[in-house]
């Protein structure tokens, strides 16, 4: 027992697992046993600290075909079209090595929505790293970052359409690499299921190697301690051109009719399509570990079980057509090979030189996981924080502040970054990278699809279950600036260690906002992740929920953008303005460098008013633009539109917002609040129909002109949009155009 | 009586289904030839779309030119046949000799996706003959390797012959003589670095890739004509 104890141990099992273990299988686990519970009970697999929580999500609703627990979730967009929607984290590979850690993070959500039978036809990343203005290894993190999503997404040609990236001090030591992919089904959804005992297991794709090995136990499911580079095999590296056969002969084979399930190889390699397939249809399998094509030889049964190998899927087929199967596979140059047959008695049995190494009940690795309850605390030092002063001194010159948080890494242009990103394949981006929201039109239709993520970790950290709303809203109003209703949600939950019962306590908080806020807004939750032990010793990061929002447009034409369209425009404020929404606010942090307080409360009632404004007011090609307000406050909104644009503006900031004081004006970042434009002789239009909607309207000024004038500070456009685009390149290594 | 266009993909194509849009939305007939065949179906045009043929390995292009297709491309261009490679397929009609020069890492070292203005240099080619000499298009580049590069006495041969089909207006990627697209000494092979497919719709931003397309499938009905 004392050297299996270790050993389990080594593995990411707690003892009292380990026994759980043993009460299961009525035995000792063998070898190739424990290294398969291991990976399949750890957090990054089981959920076992979350699933609890995440019952409280509302996940149905007409537009949800597939809910969570496949591969994607699956949304129908108008009649006849669905789509399949998802996020996922890869932010420990991708902290530890970021290129592979990175570009495999593509390729895992990539194939989950691929297992959906649905074709990838856009990605969006969310990204947190250190300040750029500090260590150099936060530079360096973000380079390697940026070249993974890159080389790897372009080169499987689908475009990067957009995402968010965040800088701030809790992210240094735990980066978040969230990469979310949309993909549009060409027939009904696929599932990860293995109903027909004698069907037989085809694994198709990549040979299996030695990489990867404990990516889910030992790097995913647990915290840094310093010195991690250590954990560098355990990243799996990327072949983005096998990949690329991957998806079209997995599409190949779906719309031919000759598959009966299909799951991808991520986390916990073979072991989890071949546990979660089966317990999921009351089946077993028995799987032949000799048979598995793999990248060297001489490698143990449990290491070609556990192997987290990229590019592999699992499908399951007929035996009497499995030859079609390999032959297509063959003709796309992929390697496939009969790895395993469905049996009717539901155990996973593993065979390897005629000997059974592994024989347990597949309920009990995929669903039979522990189960927790973690204690959870409400951290002491939140009264005392809400309390502090938070940040809303005025600044000693409006017009400094104004431009010091336009040219911050948080603001500025982020052009370097997604020109790198081939945005624009498969002809659908009308609003790509740079935007609100991607507005991403179908392949051969009018209908397009819209994606917003956010994740606001500072008001997070001040109060999460707020922040978690707030996060909600602001993906629901950036969605809703395009002309598009939203409609569903992914969600990607990154946060310290579920063994701290304050981080505990903030995971249940931010499922309950996130549950609130989508639950008012009509957004089910059709599936996501949840990322825990992002924390390095005691240090965790500030509860960071991405949303992914998902809307539709009905006619691509009809996009609103967030640019300034035309000199002589009106410019309209829509929602209220309070003066004092400062905690967590980009102004308290850039200016103060203070994070104290509360942060903005969101009137949902009043977001959904504003939704359905705007959808309406597109619809009727009322306006030509719509930028939503939220970090910065009105001042960087408006400016927003102008840099994009080229088009200056002359703005009455106290008109537009009823508030007197001007730094309170300008930054305050009360939700629900968006900057609309209009020709001159709709603003009595606009402003009639927002009244009649219940959502308070100003007219706010006129655009046009060289300079960006908000009353109390004017700056010269031309200036300022050369110091806003070289921001980023002027702090990264390589400044060549 | 429509143009036949053959669009040749090989493993780790990707821009197959877009030029396939395209050239449909123009009135052409497509046909798709995998890499492994060895006749193009009698085509009047072939387009070598872009991606990251065998996944770029090596360097773009190298493996591609002993796919077995490549011989039937190099026969149908020897006979006279129209053959445009774009972006990708620009890099493997260099490495397969049936254009001059090569394409080497861009001058900053990233790959780069943007729009980007190019001057027709040449109007009077089977690319551009629906283009006005010296017209600015709008067209967006997507490439790691777009640094057009060609040695002193060949560069000289081609701006004397008018092979410079289409020059960047900004220089994106460090190519030589700001060139952006070049046909060969028959005017029959095409090659050129940004995509014409992606800008075939203005409202994705422009309209004026169609020009080119429309170029390619006037000559090919010309020779259709014939």
């Amino acid at each position: 027992m004392s050297t299996r104890t270790a050993l389990h141990r080594d593995l990411g099992l707690s003892d009292d697992e380990y026994e759980a273990i043993v009460t299961r299988l009525g035995r000792e686990p063998s070898y190739t046993e424990l290294a398969m519970f291991s990976v399949m009970w750890s957090e990054h697999c089981s959920y076992k600290s979350s699933r609890l929580h995440l019952r409280r999500l509302p996940t149905t609703g007409p537009q949800v075909l597939v809910g969570p627990g496949e591969g994607a979730g699956v949304v129908a967009l108008a009649p006849g079209v669905a789509v399949a929607w998802k996020i996922e984290s890869h932010n420990h590979p991708s902290f530890v090595e970021p290129v592979n850690g990175a570009a495999t993070g593509v390729g895992g959500i990539v194939r989950d929505v691929l297992s959906m039978g649905a074709r990838p036809i856009a990605l969006l990343d969310s990204l947190r790293f250190g300040p750029l203005e500090g260590a150099a290894r936060n530079r360096y993190l973000l380079e390697g970052v940026v070249a993974g999503i890159s080389s790897y997404g372009n080169s499987i040609g689908v475009p990067t359409v957009g995402g968010e990236t965040s800088f701030d001090p809790c992210y240094e030591g735990n980066i978040l690499v969230n990469v979310a992919c949309l993909g549009v089904l060409e027939g009904p959804p696929m599932h990860a299921r293995a109903e027909r005992p004698g069907d037989v297991a085809v694994l198709i794709g990549a040979a299996t190697g030695r990489d990867g090995i404990g990516g889910a136990s030992v790097l995913a499911s647990v915290s840094f301690a310093g010195g991690d580079d250590a954990k560098r095999p355990a990243v799996q590296v990327g072949d983005p051109f096998a990949e690329k056969l991957l998806i079209e002969a997995c599409l190949e084979l779906v719309r031919g009719g000759l598959l009966h399930g299909l799951q991808d190889l991520g986390a916990g390699g073979l072991t989890c399509p071949a546990s979660e397939m089966t317990a999921g249809s009351g089946t077993g399998i028995a799987v032949d570990v000799d048979a598995v094509h793999r990248r060297e030889p001489n490698m143990e049964p449990f290491e070609v079980m556990i192997s987290e190998s990229q590019e592999r899927m699992l499908a399951i087929a007929d035996e009497a057509r499995v030859a079609e199967v390999l032959e297509l596979c063959d003709r796309w140059g992929l390697p496939a090979r009969v790895v395993g047959r469905i049996t009717a008695q539901p155990r996973v049995v593993v065979h390897a030189d005629d000997a059974i190494v592994a024989d347990v009940p597949a309920p009990a690795l995929a669903d039979d996981a522990p189960l927790y309850d973690r204690p959870r605390r409400r951290p002491g030092w939140l009264d005392e924080l809400a309390a502090a002063p938070c940040g809303d001194d005025p600044p000693a010159e409006l017009a400094e502040a104004w431009l010091a948080l336009l040219t911050s890494p948080e603001h500025a242009c982020k052009r370097w970054i997604w020109e790198q990103y081939d945005h624009m394949i498969f002809l659908g981006t009308v609003q790509g990278p740079g935007a609100d929201a991607a507005v991403i039109r179908l392949p051969g239709r009018d209908v397009a699809a819209v994606l917003s993520t956010d994740g606001p970790g500072r008001y997070c950290y001040l109060d999460p279950r707020a922040g978690a709303i707030a996060a909600v809203a602001e993906a629901a109003r950036n969605v809703a600036c395009t002309g598009a209703r939203p409609l569903a949600v992914t969600n990607c939950l990154n946060l310290g260690s579920p063994e701290d019962e304050e981080v505990m306590w903030q995971f249940a908080e931010v499922v309950d906002g996130i549950a609130q806020a989508c639950t008012a807004l009509g957004t089910p939750v059709t599936g996501g992740n949840v990322s825990f032990y992002n924390a390095t010793g005691d240090r965790a990061i500030h509860p960071t929920p991405v949303i992914g929002m998902l809307g539709v447009l009905d006619d691509a034409r009809h996009a609103v953008g967030a640019a300034f369209s035309a000199p002589g425009d009106a410019i309209a404020v829509l929602g209220d303005t309070r003066a004092g929404d400062f905690g967590g606010s980009d102004f308290a942090a850039t200016i103060h460098g203070t994070l104290a307080g509360r942060p903005p409360e969101v009137d949902l009632a009043a977001e959904a008013r504003l939704a359905s404004l705007l959808h309406r007011l597109a619809a009727q090609r009322v306006l030509t633009c719509a930028h939503d307000c939220s970090g910065g406050g009105l001042a960087v909104a408006l400016a927003e539109c102008a840099l994009r644009s080229g088009l200056g503006f002359s703005v009455d900031l106290a008109a537009a917002t009823a508030v007197a004081e001007p730094h309170r004006a300008a930054f305050s970042e009360t939700p629900g609040r968006v900057v609309a434009t209009c020709a001159q002789d709709a603003l009595p239009d606009l402003l009639r129909a927002a009244r009649a909607a219940g959502v308070p309207a100003r007219a706010a000024g006129v655009v046009g002109g060289p300079v960006m004038d908000i009353g109390a500070a004017r700056l010269e456009l031309g200036a300022v949009r050369d110091a806003w685009e070289a921001a980023l390149p002027s702090l990264l290594s390589d400044t060549v155009s | 009586m429509s143009v036949r266009a053959a669009i040749v993909s090989f493993p780790g194509s990707n821009c197959e289904q877009d030029c396939e849009r395209v050239l449909r939305g123009l009135g052409a007939e497509v046909v798709r030839v995998w890499h492994d065949a060895t006749d193009l179906g009698g085509c009047d045009l072939v387009v070598l779309p872009g991606g990251f043929a065998h996944g770029d390995y090596l360097r773009p292009g190298a493996i591609a030119r002993f796919s077995p297709v490549m011989q039937a491309v190099a026969d149908h261009a020897a006979s006279g046949g129209l053959v445009a490679g774009i972006c990708n397929g620009f890099q493997v009609l260099c490495e397969a000799g049936l254009l001059p020069g090569a394409l080497r890492r861009n001058a900053g070292l990233r790959f780069i996706c943007r729009w980007v203005e190019v001057r027709v240099d040449n109007a009077d080619t089977a690319l551009t003959a629906r283009a006005g000499p010296g017209q600015v298009l709008r067209l967006p580049i997507n490439h790691f390797e777009g640094n057009y590069h060609v040695d002193a006495s060949t560069l000289e041969a081609m701006r004397r012959r008018g092979r410079v089909t289409l020059r960047y207006v900004d220089n994106p990627n460090g190519s030589l003589d700001a060139i952006a697209g070049i046909c060969n000494d028959a005017g029959n092979v095409f090659g050129l670095m940004p995509h014409p497919e992606r800008a075939c719709d203005p409202l994705l931003g422009s309209g004026d890739g169609a020009l080119l397309f429309g170029s390619l499938l006037d000559a090919a009905r010309g020779r259709v004509a014939v």
